[in-house]
């Protein structure tokens, strides 16, 4: 290779690590600040994981420990007192129950609409699959008020239902997944009809299977967008501390009469923000899949 | 037993007619092929037949039975189709066994792990791993059993989409242009594979193809569609022999025969180019269109009053025959003559030629088309 090609290569790598670290510079922070004491936060210093001193914890002593209990290196106290301050397991469990009961619902409701608005002719399905479309312009914030008002009159506000219940039809996953139906050809519908399965039959057994790629990028953007919803929960999740889930239990951490105390906070956003990064690592070659929708050969 | 019988199918999708007034009888054990240009409603045919459509008008019955209401799984036919349409995401084995599956469970031994409790279901899966393990031995897939479509190659699939047909020993076969994703040499192989396989199961099949090769060679009688219109159904031979009309002698033989314009006079003696024809034609003073066959044609050396002569256009050399396609006066149509590699090698592009025509070949339209015939064989 030339000299002139590793000058050109070098400026795409540049720009690009330039544009890496624009992005990763938070997540940085947040492993960093969940590692150091609160000084050292707040002057700024100590690099990754500042000096590791051990010390006491004012914030812990005022909440009602012993001064022995509160003698500790700061990791370990950030992420002790995390746990101890909030119950972070069950702000865990919750968003696995919310998530995954939105998903699954999504996806019960999502694959029979696609099949149906990729496959079958029906009078008006046009008109249905633009009334999809339409729905997808909607933004949730103009229409959260009216719902919540419909799931109080209810009587569903602090419940699980009340964030479940309406994320269940997902508009964008019945685009996503009549898209990729529309690539399935006819014929092998014909063949499943052929050897005696229904309809129901052929949406489970032979559109899902097929439609695993696409499946899982849209179980993707559906856990991320709920697992890290704020707004939902805070709107209808008003005082039952046992239904939050993990974005609203760091909210714990903020303010208060202990004053802002970052170290146990963002350990805390560093435990709900793991699942995900883990998920994603696991699933990261099949959701590229699923995006470019390379369906079958 | 395999009768089909269908009784003034039409079908039209909006107000585009597909098919017209059809009347077909296919007899237990035969195999008839539906040939005809793309678009001309052969496989929607194929598909009313399935129950995959419904006709707009007229009657399917399998058997002497009326199944005009009948869903397609309960017809009990089988049917292949050109893109195999195999389950890609279940191995070769779980393909084959799907339709019996689907047949012999019922909904409750269908289901996962609670459906074994089932004392039926062990009997029901033995009998269904036989007929299976017979299906993959006649078909030589045996081997292939625990792969997946997507690491089979094209004449692999092929067998299986036959297999997963063959596994529920249907009534009648329905196949849909089977062989036309597969390259040259594996079509003509396959040719002759699927008409041993009529032969040794004896079931009917229905076969839809636009390639006139295939339906001369492997079919028992031949219906011909053209436009929605079934134009003539009889054994292949007779076809292509017997033409009812210029579009049906137009499609079936390769090269396509040749057409030349003429007329009769008022005895009836047929007159093209500079020749006449000998058998009286039984219309009289009309324009006639005279059908020949290129290898009712030859290249000779003699001129007499018989032959025409023209200059050679293309050379086209398949080996065992040599086409030529000639460029004829007062005929504005490439006519193609077969000529024998060992009398007509030193025969190059640019040569004038004499074409001599057998006699008792040619065939005789009408201006619309319609076949006359002659008055008398003589001659």
């Amino acid at each position: 290779m030339e000299a002139k090609q590793y000058i050109g290569e070098g400026w795409k790598h540049a720009i690009l690590i330039v544009g890496a670290i624009v992005v990763l510079l938070p997540f940085y922070m947040m492993v960093s600040m969940s590692l150091k004491s609160q000084q050292e936060i707040q002057s700024i210093s100590g690099g990754l994981i500042g000096a590791q001193e051990t010390q006491t914890f004012p914030v812990c002593v005022k909440t009602g420990y012993s001064e022995e209990e509160c003698t500790m290196k700061p990791y370990k106290y950030n992420y002790w007192f995390a746990f101890e301050k909030a119950p972070i397991p069950r702000y865990l469990m919750n968003g696995v129950i919310v998530t995954l009961s939105i998903f699954i619902i999504q996806v019960l409701v999502a694959l029979p609409c696609a099949y149906a608005l990729a496959k079958l002719r029906f009078y008006g399905r046009e008109f249905v699959f633009s009334m999809v479309l339409f729905c997808l312009l909607i933004p949730v914030h103009g229409i959260a008020l009216p719902l919540y008002v419909m799931l109080a009159q209810a009587g569903l506000v602090d419940t699980y239902s009340a964030l479940i219940l309406p994320w269940t039809i997902s508009v964008f996953g019945i685009f996503l997944m009549r898209q990729f139906f529309m690539t399935v050809p006819d014929e092998l519908i014909d063949a499943a009809r052929m050897d005696g399965m229904g309809e129901y039959a052929i949406v489970w057994k032979v559109m899902l299977p097929t439609a695993i790629p696409a499946l899982l990028a849209f179980a993707i953007f559906s856990v991320v967008a709920h697992w890290n919803d704020y707004f939902w929960p805070r709107m209808v999740i008003t005082g039952n501390r046992d239904l939050f889930t993990p974005p609203l239990g760091i909210r714990e951490f903020r303010g208060g009469i202990d004053s802002d105390e970052f170290g146990p906070m963002m350990a805390s956003i560093v435990t709900v923000t793991v699942p995900l990064i883990v998920a994603f690592i696991i699933a990261q070659k099949r959701f590229i899949e699923g995006i470019t929708l390379t369906g079958m050969k | 037993m395999g009768t089909i019988s269908l009784k003034n199918i039409s079908k039209s999708f909006g107000s585009t007619q597909v098919l017209n007034n059809l009347n077909v009888d296919i007899q237990d054990g035969e195999f008839l092929t539906l040939v005809g240009p793309s678009g001309c409603g052969k496989s929607t045919l194929l598909r009313i037949i399935a129950g995959l459509e419904q006709q707009t008008s007229g009657d399917v019955l399998i058997d002497n039975k009326n199944v005009n209401k009948i869903r397609a799984s309960e017809r009990d036919l089988a049917m292949v189709f050109q893109s195999y349409a195999l389950y890609p995401h279940l191995t070769v084995r779980r393909n084959l066994e799907t339709p019996l599956r689907l047949r012999d469970y019922n909904a409750f031994e269908r289901l996962p792990l609670i459906g074994n409790f089932s004392p039926n279901k062990k009997s029901k899966t033995e009998s269904i791993n036989q007929l299976v393990n017979k299906t993959s031995e006649t078909l030589q897939i045996s081997e292939l059993l625990d792969r997946k479509p997507g690491q089979l190659s094209g004449g692999q699939r092929q067998r299986v989409a036959l297999g997963r047909a063959m596994v529920r020993e249907p009534v009648a076969f329905l196949m849909d242009e089977p062989l036309s994703n597969l390259d040259a040499a594996l079509r003509v192989h396959m040719r002759s594979e699927l008409s041993e396989l009529h032969n040794s199961l004896k079931t009917t099949f229905v076969y839809v193809t636009h390639d006139q090769a295939e339906a001369l060679t492997m079919s028992s009688r031949m219906a011909v569609m053209i436009d929605g219109n079934l134009l003539q159904l009889d054994t292949p031979q007779e076809v292509y022999d017997n033409p009812s009309s210029l579009s049906v002698a137009q499609f079936v033989g390769s090269p396509k025969i040749n057409i030349f314009n003429g007329s009769s006079d008022s005895s009836g003696t047929v007159n093209f180019l500079n020749v006449n024809l000998k058998r009286k034609s039984s219309e009289s003073n009309s324009d006639l269109h005279i059908g020949i066959r290129p290898e009712h044609l030859e290249i000779t050396n003699n001129k007499d009053e018989n032959t025409f002569s023209g200059t050679v256009a293309y050379r086209e050399n398949l080996g065992s025959d040599i086409y030529f396609h000639v460029n004829i006066e007062d005929n504005s149509k490439k006519i193609i003559v077969r000529g024998l590699p060992q009398f007509t090698h030193q025969i190059t592009n640019g040569s004038s030629v004499n074409i001599k025509r057998d006699s008792n070949k040619a065939l005789l339209f009408n201006q619309t088309g319609m076949r006359i015939h002659f008055n008398n064989a003589m001659g």
